[in-house]
């Protein structure tokens, strides 16, 4: 029988060589005369072992990692494919500690499976969910969301069950589900994750929510900055298509869902949900004024379920295990699990799923094991461009969105990027303000004229010319940019740019007495 | 433009997508996928195939940082500018590309061979700094690494 070995088809593992070393493997055990089955699984989410390679020796995974090009012959050299020791072997997978110590729920099957093998998928627990669901009324399927307590994923917390309650008791022609695959986030790469490495999960999320509303049309709306997610997808939904699980009449249970992807063009704030419908009707991504809400009049003027891609992927497992098995994970309002991406300075980079509630602290030292450079963290942003910077003192702070909401910042999409001793806050406060001037849709005066304000006050805030005056303005800026904005772009910019002035004044050349004295984020949020 | 083929494509594009729902990103995406930008010159022909007006479909050209209105070299460069990517030395790794290459961000070098684009965010994070050569993902780059790149798809291109 042929060995099998596992090299990861996910796009940052073969950022860093994984194609060239599944070439090199075939073409050693060509040469060894070995005959091996090569599986392009997605990725374990341990970035700093990519290329992981792995062996199934009796029906257990054992990783070697980080695998370059040139490893492969000693690996042959050394017996891997029996399991032989090497420099570079890991042990059991399973038994890593990165990996032993999360909860994972969405991303069970993520780095085991072959992501585009709907054998492989169904072999490990997928489309059980979408089975149950067939045989429950559409008020049974959102009651079940609801007491999941599910709450969306992309940030913004909202919970889904009330979300697809309404798109349900509206009245329509035609109902759509659309999934916000517009993960433009430094610092997270979950949902490109699931999209590359799990599609059939995403899509039979989507097509659940599609039976719960009564939609039979559904877009995944994915950022072009993807495009081996896109041709995943892509090839996935023909996948699904053939095998009865998309279609007019998905699994002979008389109901239609029909799925599309369609393809972002570079523009942060179509991250936004009203601004990425209007990317998708053909327009520039200007983000809508509210209400109506989308749930009501979204895509077209219809009534639109539009959900985060982990928020759709994590609906399959509470169908599977039930609503409860998901909700006893977390904390407080935070319900069930929070796929964790560690970034940035980070010494062991990667995906870490686990319930809310853990803290900061454990997932930068425990999981991440401190900075990649050695050097001390001084800073970490979580949430996005948009989330506060957060000093050691609130490290200890739990992964819970009403948490997050009390400091001034926000638990976003679960994306923390990490910062040594070196880096200059006043700097970053600066690329939070440009970066907003940049995506801003124009639509709103403050978020429009009060970021490029922002980078100017604080470029003479570095060219050291009236300090004081310029960081009165900033502060005066933000206040009217978080009051005053139509969407979180505006709305928030002021998160890095407030929580970097008041734990770090010391690069701003003020002292702290000033930095506290007016509308600190805590206030503000 | 002026070859046939090419406005036979675009032809094909428009009649094959101009039906379907919220067709414009599709229809550029495929115009540009073809032409390596959005050509001027098509604009009042998307228009006419959607029945909008062409300072709409402009708006759209224009809105997107992904479309361009103006060829771009055989290699292009994609440097991450985001967080994640500054953390790990992304501010120097640019300034050096700049250097390297002789060419600033937005800009094409002196031979029209190498365009510099910058990227916010390519969803590699945890091993920055991030870069996409033509449709290649490279993570944690160096500058030497990047001078290798480049070269070798200057060759190929």
């Amino acid at each position: 029988m042929s060995v099998k070995i596992f090299v990861p088809r996910d796009s940052t593992a073969i950022a860093l060589g994984a194609n060239d070393v599944a070439n090199a493997i075939t073409s050693q055990a060509k040469a060894k005369g070995e005959e091996i089955s090569l599986v392009r699984n997605g990725s374990r989410g341990m970035f700093w072992l990519e290329p992981l390679v792995e062996v199934e020796i009796n029906g257990e995974r054992h990783a070697y990692g980080p695998v370059t090009e040139e490893d492969v012959k000693s690996l042959f050299d050394s017996n891997f494919t029996q399991g032989g020791k090497h420099a570079l072997s890991l042990g059991k997978t399973e038994q890593i500690p990165f990996l032993k110590n999360q909860e994972r729920l969405t991303f069970a099957r993520i780095g085991i499976t072959d992501p585009v093998s709907i054998d492989d998928y169904v072999a490990h627990e997928g489309y059980v969910g979408l089975k149950n669901a067939l045989g429950l009324t559409q008020e049974q399927i959102v009651q079940q969301v609801t007491d999941s307590g599910l709450r969306g994923r992309g940030g913004a917390a909202f919970p889904t069950g009330i979300k697809w309650n309404t798109v349900r008791a509206t009245t329509g022609s035609q109902k759509y589900i659309v999934c916000n695959a517009d993960e433009g986030d430094s610092g997270t790469f979950s949902d490109r994750m699931v999209m590359e490495d799990d599609p059939f999960m995403l899509i039979e999320g989507m097509t659940i929510a599609g039976l719960a509303v009564g939609a039979t049309k559904g877009y995944i709306y994915v950022r072009s900055e993807y495009p081996h997610a896109i041709d995943v997808l892509n090839e996935a939904i023909v996948i699904a298509e053939n095998n009865n699980y998309l279609g007019e009449n998905v699994l002979g249970s008389g109901h239609a869902f029909h799925l599309e992807v369609r393809v972002g063009a570079g523009s942060y704030v179509c991250g936004e949900e009203t601004a990425l419908l209007e990317s998708l009707e053909g327009r520039r991504g200007i983000v809508r004024a509210k209400p109506p809400l989308p749930a009501i009049s979204g895509l077209f003027g219809k009534p639109t379920v539009i959900n985060n891609v982990i928020s759709l992927a994590s609906v399959p497992i509470i169908f599977a295990r039930g609503a409860a098995f998901y909700r006893d994970y977390g904390m407080g309002r935070s319900r069930g699990t929070l796929p964790i991406q560690l970034a940035g300075n980070i010494k062991q980079g990667g995906l870490v799923e686990k319930a809310f509630g853990v803290s900061l602290r454990e997932m930068l030292y425990d999981f991440g094991g401190g900075t990649r450079s050695g050097r001390e963290i001084r800073a970490v942003q979580v949430g996005g461009p948009l989330g506060a910077y957060l000093p050691q003192s609130q490290f200890d702070t739990p992964l819970d969105y009403e948490a997050f909401l009390a400091l001034g910042g926000t638990l976003g999409h679960g994306g923390i990027v990490v910062f040594d001793d070196t880096v200059d806050m006043l700097k970053q406060a600066r690329y939070a303000m440009e970066f907003c001037a940049v995506e801003s849709c124009g639509k709103c005066t403050p978020c429009r004229i009060g970021s490029t304000r922002g980078v100017e006050a604080l470029d003479k805030v570095i060219a050291g010319e009236e300090r004081e005056q310029q960081i009165h303005l900033v502060r005066d800026l933000c206040d009217v940019m978080l009051n005053g904005s139509l969407c979180a772009m505006g709305g928030m910019t002021p998160f890095p740019v407030l929580s970097a002035m008041n734990h770090f004044p010391e690069d701003f050349g003020i002292d702290s007495k000033q930095a506290g004295s007016k509308n600190t984020a805590k206030e503000a949020a | 433009m002026s070859d046939t083929v090419t406005t036979d494509a675009i032809d094909e594009i428009l009649t094959r997508m101009a039906k379907t729902e919220g067709a414009l990103l599709p229809i550029l995406h495929a115009i540009q996928a073809v032409e390596g930008y959005v050509p001027a010159e098509v604009v009042p022909r998307i228009a006419d195939a959607l029945n909008v007006s062409r300072a709409e479909v402009h708006g759209v050209i224009s809105y997107y940082h992904h479309f361009r209105q103006k060829p771009a070299g055989k290699v292009v460069v994609q440097i991450c500018r985001a967080e994640a990517c500054q953390a790990v030395g992304g501010y120097a790794f640019a300034q050096e590309a700049v250097k390297a290459l002789g060419c600033d961000f937005h800009e094409t070098t002196k031979d029209g061979a190498v365009t510099l684009e910058p990227v916010y965010c390519l969803g590699h994070c945890a091993c920055g700094p991030s870069a996409m050569i033509n449709d290649d993902v490279h993570a944690r780059m160096t500058i030497e690494r990047l001078k290798t790149l480049v070269e070798r798809a200057r060759s190929q291109a």
